[in-house]
């Protein structure tokens, strides 16, 4: 998993409420095997018409949002269901941080454990921001993960909270796996253990 | 301290607590298969990583393949895709599989318990919700999200917190004519899909100890359905005759020792639950819902509800959109509901129990004209059973289909699936709009409740036919 450490971007404003997974990316995309590639459907329904054409009015078909690192919506962005095409869809899209009132439960620890950086703030502060990203062009944001300010195009510093945990392993481009490896004595001991109280547990070996 | 089964499980598997209460917890059992699988690989794969203990998993085919002749191989390509794609992988990173010309092939949920893979104890886990099932034997079995499947083959441990604990229990004995399953629609209907959220539930009682393994896996399969995290039940005399002589079950002196274990696991009388339901199984009728989710559920002598009747606004919405859907008249006899399609099979009632159950009430009887009738069994070790014993004879001379095992028309992910507009009768644990195939409208019931629709062409109350 990339580091985040800071970013600056291009933000896409999404004033909509309630962006549910399938939104985020439909179901019939599901069947496939792979979790790159997904971008090309990111909002596949708000994105392309019925024969697949681009909707010039939808944000990400805009110059300069093709490019855009950092998304702001509305309340309760994500929910639905707790597959991971969602945060996967997002990412292959180049999204890296999302900014919203509030997020959807399994959405908001998907996205962590895909690093992408879910920041929750006020209504009042997303849409400042919303109207930032409106103005296009050079008015990039910056998101400081360590020092956990937004500055906006203005320069203005927008503090937000994060878990110091999930902060950590985003800072250091750990991923839940790396974190856990760092506990592997742990394991090593645990597993030594079990040996020796549990010979009975088989071990699997299929002909 | 007193401790419930929930509590002895997990205490025993945590490898490390963090400060903020998160849990390394080690899983001794992970289950693969094709659909969650394929992205935790590819996630291996670019970081480089291995699986850390490839002996402690299985991967299997199920919800993708079709359950008709599979000589000549998958059809739809994107399923064959999977499917290839998942043997690659199981080859590439050493990981035990059995294939789909393997006997012992079948639902995921179905081959742990059949094979002895799934033990009193465990910690069990796989990237599908039904993994609740292996709860049955006492074991914490739940689902994982495809970054915990990765998680899983890399570090043979989750980050987990722990649940709450919540007992259902179970007071008096089942009335003759209802099962596990009518039990399990009960308990939801009561406590509400939601009735279990953050819960890990414990079923006790003495209908619950008085169910055979088959009984009480439906029962623990559908936990997932009242939003519990999972389900278990104590290990008891019950649980060790059932792994006792199973293929890859600890055997002789090592058997014994993990029975001395396995004794120490029920709830410390004096146990505190966050949650207790006591339910009445005397008051049980077989059960049949008649909504779109598992908790819009009556006995099946009841008639179909009027929305009007709702007080709470948003509550009579969601009704009125079921009767829609369901294409019902609130008032209707659940028995006068003409049925096109039957299906008994998937995690909740595929095994041999089942199949005999269907069988006793198809007997001498033909399955009634329109009506097309599946039988599924849950892995080929089942279906080898069935036959064996003739049961296969008397479905299909009674008209049934008598197919290949797969989650088949649980989902509409393969070739089986509602036509729209069509209704089944159906064994399997979801009732969602779409479930078994787009425009499909199912009422969940137990095995003898389906071949009692399929034999008289609408819903049927068993306890009249045989
Ligand atoms: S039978 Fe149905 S519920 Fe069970 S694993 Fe297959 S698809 Fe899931």
């Amino acid at each position: 998993m990339d580091a985040f450490t800071t970013l600056t971007g291009v933000a896409a404003p999404l004033p909509l409420a309630n962006v549910d997974t399938d939104k985020i990316i439909p179901a019939r995309f599901l069947k496939t095997i792979k979790r790159s590639g997904l971008g090309v459907h990111l909002f596949d329904t708000l994105r392309y018409d019925a024969n697949g054409a681009e909707r010039p009015e939808f944000v990400l078909n805009q110059e300069p949002y093709r490019h855009a690192e950092i998304l702001i919506a509305h309340e309760n962005f994500g929910c639905g269901s707790s597959r991971e095409h969602a945060p996967w869809a997002l990412l292959d899209f180049g999204i890296r941080c999302v900014i919203a009132p509030d997020f959807a439960d399994i959405f908001h620890t998907n996205t962590f454990k895909n690093g992408i950086l879910p920041i929750k703030l006020s209504r009042e502060i997303c849409d400042q921001l919303m109207d930032d990203a409106k103005l296009g062009g050079n008015a990039r944001i910056t998101v400081d993960l360590a020092e956990q300010v937004i500055v906006r195009p203005n320069g203005e510093k927008i503090p937000f909270e994060i878990d110091p945990f999930r902060k950590h392993l985003l800072l250091n481009g750990l991923d839940d796996i790396g974190q856990t490896l760092q506990h592997a004595p742990a394991i090593d001991s645990y597993e030594a253990k079990l040996r020796d109280e549990k010979a009975w547990m088989p071990a699997i070996h299929v002909d | 301290m007193a401790r419930t089964l929930f509590d002895k499980v997990w205490d025993a598997h945590v490898v490390e607590r963090l400060q903020d209460g998160t849990c390394v917890l080690y899983i001794d059992r992970h289950l693969v298969h094709e659909v969650t699988s394929p992205q935790a690989f590819e996630g291996l794969r670019m970081a480089g990583r291995k699986l850390r203990r490839p002996d402690a998993h299985i991967a299997v085919v199920d919800h993708n393949i079709p359950t008709s002749d599979r000589s000549l191989g998958i059809a739809e390509e994107e399923s064959r895709i999977q499917v290839e794609t998942l043997e690659t992988n199981v080859a590439a990173f050493g990981v035990p599989y059995f294939g789909l010309n393997d006997a012992r092939q079948g639902i995921v949920h179905i081959i742990g318990p059949e094979q002895g893979l799934s033990l009193p104890g465990m910690t069990i886990v796989c990237g599908d919700s039904h993994t609740s099932t292996h709860g049955a034997m006492g074991s914490l079995a739940f689902g994982i999200g495809t970054s915990e499947v990765e998680h899983v083959m890399a570090t043979q441990t989750l980050l987990q917190k722990p649940a709450k604990n919540m007992l259902v229990d179970v007071r008096g004995a089942l009335p003759p004519g209802c099962t596990g399953k009518d039990l399990v629609l009960a308990i939801i209907g009561q406590i509400g899909t939601a009735g279990g959220t953050g819960h890990v539930i414990e079923y006790a009682g003495e209908a619950i100890r008085a169910l055979d393994m088959a009984g009480r896996m439906t029962v623990c399969n559908m936990s997932i359905e009242a939003g519990a995290r999972a389900g278990m039940i104590a290990p008891d005399e019950t649980t060790f005759e059932y792994v006792r002589g199973k293929p890859f079950a600890p055997k002789g002196e090592a058997l014994e020792q993990a029975i001395a274990y396995w004794r120490t696991l029920p709830s410390d009388a004096g146990a505190v639950y966050d949650k207790v339901v006591v339910v009445d199984a005397t008051k049980i009728a077989p059960m049949v819902t008649w909504g779109t989710n598992p908790e819009a559920v009556l006995p099946i002598t009841a008639v179909v509800p009027n929305p009007a009747d709702e007080a709470d606004e948003a509550k009579r919405v969601q009704l009125q959109r079921m009767v829609d859907y369901m294409a019902l008249t609130p008032g209707q006899k659940l028995t006068d509901l003409k049925i096109d399609v039957v299906f008994i099979g998937s995690c909740t009632n595929g095994r041999i129990e089942d199949i005999r159950a269907a069988a006793t009430v198809a007997k001498g009887r033909k399955v009634a004209a329109g009506v097309r009738a599946l039988v599924v069994p849950g892995s080929g070790i089942v279906k080898q059973q069935a036959e064996v014993e003739g049961l296969d004879r008397i479905l299909l001379d009674a008209g049934f289909e008598w197919r290949e095992p797969g989650c088949s028309m649980c989902l509409g992910m393969n070739p089986d699936k509602l036509t729209p507009g069509q209704r089944s009768a159906s064994t399997s644990n979801r009732n969602f709009e779409g479930r078994q195939g787009p425009g499909g409208r199912t009422h969940l019931v137990s095995p003898a409740m389906a071949a009692a629709a399929a034999v008289t062409g609408h819903l049927a109350d068993v306890r009249e036919i045989v």
